[in-house]
């Protein structure tokens, strides 16, 4: 059975700025729960640029991208957030009793009166060559992830790519699929020396083919891919018979779903009003780099003064029967929620 | 000393721009671009992780090197070429004056 999670805030997003909700909705007395489709919390500090110093983090002089996001999930730790992370919040449903069901890619329904879009940047999703029909082929050939190897055991494959992620696959794969073809644009390839070594190495014994100076610019295949074009700079397009495509470009990040829920969105952000970083749908609010508005900055700092005031405004849409009475941490101290 | 320079961008509709380009805010070409709301999305922030910048250098300006940063992040780009360059690695220099670039196509 699908599992559920019931709480007072539901955070798309677990960064920076989506774990600061939580600290600010725990002094209020309500329990969060936090969604990302990366593995871990910190979103892109995490992701992108965990050793990167920053500098303008009210009361930091420097600190390292991961020690905040390290630093950010001790502070919230006395509110025993939930998290529901490696999954994509995929569907947003209003519920009969009123309250909000958000469903994940895999499945779990999170219900909560409050919604908290904290998505950053959006999800982070695989870069796509562009290949009219590429979209056509997924799941009937072409792959953006190696999820399981042994899927690819005794087929043809092409990987495309010259970075960390192709070259080790390149060289993983080269033993298990029947023949591995590796595409890249330029003749260097910028990924660890040892992988580039190993993979001119397999080059050279014949366990990789390798097609530098070159692009997949097609794809072709009835139902399911059958073979790829391939565009050499030099000699110029041949045909590759292959089972599958394997481009691997890294990842970049996208809105995805959250798109299509109804929010009003300007060019890739979600309108809010600054009052308290509420969306055009009552109960839905967006905190942090994916909100826009007036004057908006896209920094983290100003993501937490967001939450804050978000926060406030949530709870009395969680608490419709309570007063809300505005206190300071140095009067009465972080009380912990029990669950 | 003068303060600003022209640099010129031709859009993905090859619709010249020529902009007035600040030599002394630290500015980048990505920067600029948005400043004057050319279809440029700068998604990273000027960090080289994005591509969103990717600009082809037209003119014969002698510019400096691509950091490595810039280089991993062009190889991991399409519609690549000899002149591309990220504009956000661009930092905006007296010697830029008359510089021209065009905006690559936007990849998925």
């Amino acid at each position: 059975m699908d599992k559920i999670i019931e709480t007072d805030i539901v955070i798309i997003g677990a960064g920076p700025v989506g774990l600061f909700a939580v600290f600010e909705a725990g002094l209020l007395k309500m329990r969060c729960h936090l969604i990302d489709v990366l593995p871990h919390p910190g979103g892109q500090l995490m992701e992108i640029y965990p050793k990167k110093p920053i500098y303008d983090i009210p009361g930091y002089p420097s600190v390292l991208a991961g020690d905040l996001v390290k630093n950010l999930m001790e502070q919230i730790l006395p509110f025993n957030p939930g998290f529901t992370l490696g999954e994509r919040a995929e569907n947003v449903e209003k519920q009969a009793d009123g309250r909000w069901c958000v469903t994940s890619s895999q499945g779990t329904k999170h219900i909560a009166p409050v919604i908290f879009v904290a998505g950053g940047l959006g999800c982070f999703e695989p870069r796509k060559p562009p290949i009219a029909n590429i979209e056509y082929f997924e799941d009937k050939g072409v792959e953006y992830f190696v999820r399981n190897p042994e899927f690819f055991k005794n087929r043809n494959v092409v990987i495309a790519g010259g970075g960390d992620s192709a070259l080790d696959w390149a060289i993983y794969l080269s033993d298990v699929a029947h023949e591995l073809s590796l595409v890249h644009r330029r003749t260097e390839f910028r990924g660890a020396p040892d992988s580039v070594e190993k993979v001119l190495e397999l080059a050279k014994s014949g366990k990789i083919k390798l097609i530098t100076n070159a692009q997949v610019v097609g794809l072709n295949g009835n139902g399911k891919l059958d073979s790829v074009v391939i565009q050499h700079d030099t000699d110029g397009e041949f045909t590759l018979n292959t089972d599958y495509f394997v481009p691997l470009f890294g990842l970049t990040p996208k809105l995805g779903p959250i798109a299509d829920w109804g929010l009003a969105v300007d060019k890739g952000a979600i309108e809010v009003n600054t009052l308290d970083y509420s969306t055009n749908v009552p109960g839905i609010y967006a905190i942090g780099d994916i909100n826009t508005y007036p004057g908006k900055l896209k920094l983290i700092l100003c993501g937490f003064h967001e939450a804050t005031l978000a926060c406030q405004s949530a709870f009395k849409m969680a608490r419709p029967d309570q007063k809300l009475s505005f206190k300071y941490t140095t009067v009465t101290g972080i009380e912990g929620l029990s669950l | 000393m003068k303060d600003t320079v022209i640099i010129t961008v031709f859009d993905r509709d090859d619709q010249r721009h020529d902009l007035d380009a600040p030599t002394d805010m630290g500015m980048s070409v990505m920067e600029l671009c948005k400043s004057y709301e050319l279809p440029v999305e700068g998604t990273c922030g000027g960090m080289a992780l994005c591509a969103s910048c990717h600009v082809y250098v037209l003119s014969q300006h002698e510019l400096p090197e691509p950091t490595d940063d810039e280089l991993a992040m062009l190889d991991q780009a399409f519609f690549v070429r000899e002149n591309s360059r990220l504009g956000c690695q661009l930092k905006i220099r007296e010697e830029m004056e008359g510089l021209e670039l065009k905006l690559a196509p936007v990849s998925q």
